[in-house]
């Protein structure tokens, strides 16, 4: 695939050697600073509705590449909030960007700009369906801490019925041969659309309750955090917060090489005693979205090939 | 003849002059064509009868509708929630053409996005879907990616 005027807007949208490309592109971002490879070009950054890593990731991946950036980070000091369509924005931001980065709360919104924009747009977030730049630097730290994407036997824990994080990294990872463990409480269960898919691309999956039963045959564990919004009763929510904690006594059944990973922000899912331990790469894998969205940024423009 | 006096033919075919009759439709989903097509709002003579035996079905539902021919947007209806239907066009009691309704690879403006987040949901954009399998029937929107099966199927 020729990377230059591509929108970045699901992982569905991308094949095996798409993907690789991309990290072996952000291998050479991470390799070799580059700091005059976007001079002259501006990013717009348009965020919807609010988000910490994403927006400071993208703002330090393109001005670390020598690039300029302009845009919000809330609605409200915008004209959306004189009731602006998506679509005027867009169509205004495009003549003062070489690239769009964008993040908004209803699904299907970086589609809908990726159709009106005349430059590459790439999707920050749109609301619960993808986050495809998080998927790509998932996949980066996998391969990273791993040494390889092909035949690993991967956990995710949590919320798995709404954690589009875990969607779209399950959707990538069944072009590499991956096994499968879903554990979660059966409200939070793998949406039965999503296991169909994988396992019409004969992916190998497991669903199961029992975290101590599966966590020794792990090579990834992928927590995500439990979003206190789903469940209007607090008494429900602690039950379910608590149902998986990542500690020292769980990881001690663990493969000496497991590697935990969160998409974060965390709340109670992993224990703080684990983050000094080989097992966390958690803080590594924040850190991995920068040379992953500098790739991203670069390949798009045609800053490179 | 069956017992009350009425022949066997002119109960199942009751002739029309001039309409269509559609055929091969699953008996679950007549009554939702009814509804589709609006054909309770009709002036014009409407039978619909189910559990026909068919040799291909099993059972069918058969719809006759005197006096109107279907648009290209309500044959496409059809074809989702009736995938073998045949749309038999009738002129002066006859049979002029058969039409068999095909499910395109991509459907606008016709199906509703079952995610109330979807941004065609809130006036941004015109509904689009990608076939994704024909049978059992899954849609996939274009926009938020969520999957639509014939079950939750709501036309706009």
């Amino acid at each position: 695939m020729k990377f230059k005027g591509v929108h970045i807007i699901s992982v569905r949208d991308f094949g095996k050697d798409d993907i690789l490309y991309i990290l072996d592109c952000a291998a050479r971002m991470e390799e070799k600073r580059r700091p005059a490879l976007m001079a002259g070009r501006v990013m717009a950054s348009l965020f919807f509705e609010p988000s910490t890593r994403t927006r400071l990731s993208f703002d330090s991946a393109m001005r670390r590449l020598g690039g300029s950036v302009v845009g919000f980070s809330s609605p409200k000091a915008t004209s959306l909030a004189k009731g602006e369509s998506l679509k005027d924005t867009i169509r205004m931001v495009e003549g003062y960007s070489d690239v769009i980065v964008m993040r908004h709360p209803l699904d299907g919104s970086a589609r809908l700009a990726s159709e009106i924009s005349r430059v590459p747009v790439i999707n920050g977030g749109d609301g619960t369906n993808q986050h495809p730049t998080q998927t790509f630097l998932d996949l980066y730290t996998i391969r990273k801490c791993k040494g390889r994407l092909e035949g690993l036997k991967i956990g995710f824990v949590g919320d798995l019925k709404y954690g589009r994080t875990v969607h779209s990294l399950a959707e990538a990872l069944k072009h590499f041969g991956a096994e499968m463990y879903f554990i979660s409480l059966d409200e939070l269960r793998m949406p039965g659309t999503h296991l169909d898919d994988l396992a019409a691309h004969g992916v190998r999956c497991h669903e199961t309750s029992d975290i101590e039963g599966v966590i020794g045959l792990l090579d990834i564990l992928y927590a995500t955090r439990i979003q206190q919004e789903r469940f209007p009763d607090p008494v429900e929510y602690e039950r379910v917060k608590g149902a998986f904690v990542i500690d020292g006594m769980l990881l001690e059944k663990a493969k000496p090489d497991l590697k935990v990973m969160h998409p974060l922000p965390r709340r109670d899912e992993i224990a703080e005693e684990v983050d000094d331990s080989d097992f966390a790469v958690y803080f590594e894998q924040a850190r991995n979205g920068i040379p992953v969205r500098q790739a991203l940024l670069a390949l798009v423009t045609g800053a490179i090939e | 003849m069956s017992e009350d006096g009425v022949s066997d033919k002119e109960l199942k075919v009751s002739a029309i002059k001039e309409g269509t009759v559609i055929d091969h439709i699953p008996c679950e989903n007549a009554f939702r064509i009814v509804r589709v097509l609006e054909l309770q709002k009709t002036e014009d003579v409407v039978t619909l009868g189910i559990n026909f035996k068919s040799g291909k079905m099993g059972k069918k539902g058969v719809i006759k509708i005197g006096r109107r021919f279907l648009s290209r947007e309500e044959t496409d209806k059809i074809a989702l929630l009736a995938p073998d239907a045949v749309l038999n066009i009738i002129k002066d009691y006859k049979v002029t053409e058969k039409i068999r309704p095909e499910i395109p690879d991509v459907i606008t403006g016709t199906v509703k996005c079952s995610n109330p987040n979807c941004v065609t949901n809130h006036g941004e954009a015109a509904q689009r879907f990608n076939v994704v399998s024909r049978k059992p029937l899954s849609l996939r929107c274009a926009y938020c990616e969520r999957l639509t099966g014939e079950d939750e199927i709501t036309f706009l």
